[in-house]
């Protein structure tokens, strides 16, 4: 199936940021037409996903070359639900940033830098060819680079320029990994690497070419080789903090994914088990680094290391149940750090420090905010009905099916630790005495909430609606798990 | 000729190695240029060097080259070419902000 609406969520931003290059004094006119050509976006992945439902995979084949030969898009359900997820979070943090960033973050190329990530974002999920998935990184990582410099604080610079480095040096590793993927078997297109995997059933010399390719998105992704993702998370702006939080990781996440169910899931025994053990590591580390630190901000950061760690426990485990489970799991957590740190920001804002000494009694003052907060500890430690929980039960279920009681126990003691960090933080900062009197408090900007609601409304949603997003979801794990269905929609049926 | 491109490629990857792990930010800088140009050979030597003519129909030859290899370097020059100039003014201002090119001097945060 030829469609080119697929190229949509990539192009529109592109366009419409550079257009907006020419727009840079007028913030909110900004602010504006990125909301809307976001939502857009938003409304075109509704309709991919559902025309994906109707009709199979997408493709769209760039200049009519067929493939293995030219470039494409493909679109599976797995994807359109990470576009449209993304699109949405994207939508909400620009309407954040409409109300709350500063004048000269706004005049400085802040819109069209994210409509540019968004692009990379969208195009990471949505190609269907290795190296064009490089070029969309690339795309991601410098408006990602930009936009953690924006705001020029002392501490961001610094902070950029290891993030700069260790990315330059993992993209260098994806380079390498590509050469010696191509020199061995002579393409590119991701369905057509699968299909001659298949055929020559994975050579070890295969094998230890997607060990370095997972090197590469486990640096990407913050699994186990997280150590830059703390500081850089935590230094710029806190629009820039929450997009980081929501959409990079998970693209590593999604190439993950990708590359080891649809190419290199031939010798499970070495590679998923190797991811299994580092995902383990993740969540051990990020446990830690969870409750050691005063910093709400590093805590926040922490919890997205956790989130990955368990997100890959379910592609460790490789079950249908484990990867509906991660699916979900991969949604909800888009959503809810987005929120957490929009609302970590929040109170940083109100109380002028980021560490938890300085805040006390926000509740008395603040009680939406509070209880905000407190929608999202629940949701993120996965209590039910809200969106956390659909993922944690699927993935714990697949474990004890398959045996691997250590990755559960993991898993399991992750949560109540994401539970403790985030309750400490409840505790300390909105709980106790109340430091600043009602009078003397600084006023919530007006309207500085509502991207905040919007997204526990829409964590509550997935909650209740898991009915409602269960055949899409079931649909992305099947596709999955079969690569074959993915290796026909695009070279054809083999006969 | 591809074993001599394969050695190049090491010795390039070497010193890239031995100016990433230094402290200076230029020598970093340096670093992840001679790495980005050793991974360029890299792709360049597993097309295959020298199996035939350029690859233009109506060229009468028994066999052409690989021209995707050359098509992949391209776009990575591009991409390094970018990331390169990106990373030198964030070392100068960063050199102009913190008053320091020395990676060592910049670890940890200002409030620990």
């Amino acid at each position: 199936m030829m469609n080119n609406i697929l190229v949509i969520p990539m192009l529109l931003p592109i366009i419409v940021g550079v257009l907006l290059i020419f727009l840079r004094t007028y913030g909110r006119l900004q602010a504006w037409v990125s909301i809307a050509s976001m939502a857009v976006t938003t409304g075109i992945s509704f309709y991919l996903l559902y025309k994906i439902q109707t009709d199979g995979i997408l493709r769209l084949d760039f200049g009519g070359w067929e493939p293995p030969f030219g470039i494409l898009f493909v679109a599976d359900s797995f994807a359109v639900l990470l576009v449209l997820t993304s699109s949405i979070v994207t939508t909400i943090c620009l309407s954040y940033a409409l109300i709350s960033t500063s004048k000269e973050l706004q005049t400085m190329y802040f819109y069209p830098t994210v409509l540019f990530l968004a692009a990379g974002v969208n195009g990471s999920f949505l190609t269907g060819d290795l190296f064009n998935l490089f070029v969309c990184f690339e795309v991601m990582l410098l408006s990602s680079y930009v936009l953690l410099t924006l705001g020029n604080s002392k501490r961001q610079l610094r902070e950029a320029i290891k993030y700069v480095s260790i990315n330059i040096v993992s993209s260098w590793f994806f380079l390498v990994a590509l050469a010696y993927l191509y020199g061995s078997i002579g393409t590119l297109n991701m369905a057509h690497v699968a299909e001659r995997v298949a055929e020559s059933g994975q050579t070890p010399l295969l094998t230890t070419i997607s060990i370095v390719f997972l090197v590469v998105f486990s640096l990407k992704a913050g699994l186990l080789l997280y150590f830059w993702l703390p500081g850089s998370y935590s230094s710029p702006p806190i629009v820039t903090s929450a997009l980081f939080g929501a959409l990079l990781t998970k693209v590593g996440i999604y190439a993950l994914f990708r590359m080891f169910s649809l190419i290199f899931h031939h010798q499970p025994e070495i590679t998923h088990t190797i991811i299994g053990i580092m995902a383990a590591l993740t969540l051990i580390g990020g446990s830690l680094g969870a409750i050691a630190f005063n910093d709400i901000r590093t805590i926040a950061a922490y919890n997205v290391v956790i989130a990955v760690g368990f997100i890959l426990v379910g592609l460790a485990i490789a079950t249908p149940a484990a990867m509906e489970g991660a699916i979900y799991y991969l949604i909800h957590d888009m959503v809810a750090k987005a929120l957490l740190f929009l609302l970590v920001g929040t109170m940083i804002t109100l109380s002028g420090t980021s560490k938890m000494a300085g805040m006390s009694g926000l509740m008395k003052n603040y009680p939406l905010l509070g209880w905000s907060f407190f929608i999202t500890m629940l949701s993120l430690a996965g209590i039910p009905p809200l969106s956390g929980f659909i993922g944690k039960v699927l993935i714990s279920a697949a474990a004890i099916d398959s045996g691997s009681y250590g990755l559960l126990a993991l898993a399991l003691l992750s949560s109540i630790f994401v539970l403790y960090s985030l309750l400490r933080i409840f505790k300390n900062c909105f709980w106790g005495e109340t430091i600043v009197s009602k009078e003397e408090q600084p006023p919530l900007r007006k309207g500085v909430l509502w991207p905040c609601l919007a997204l526990v409304l829409l964590t509550i949603g997935i909650g209740l609606g898991t009915e409602g997003m269960a055949p899409y979801v079931t649909d992305a794990a099947e596709t999955l798990l079969n690569p074959e269905i993915y290796i026909d929609a695009v070279l054809g049926k083999i006969q | 000729m591809e074993s001599l491109i394969i050695i190049l490629v090491g010795v390039l990857t070497t010193v890239a190695i031995y100016l990433v792990l230094s402290k200076n930010v230029v020598r970093v800088i340096l670093g992840t240029a001679i790495l980005s140009h050793a991974v360029h050979l890299l792709i360049l030597s597993m097309g295959g060097l020298k199996l035939g003519t350029v690859p233009l129909l109506g060229e009468e030859a028994g066999s052409y080259v690989d021209a995707l290899p050359q098509a992949l370097i391209l776009t990575a020059i591009v991409i390094s070419f970018a990331v390169t100039a990106f990373i030198l003014v964030l070392a100068y201002r960063a050199y102009q902000e913190l008053e320091t090119d020395n990676l060592g001097a910049m670890r940890g945060s200002d409030d620990e």
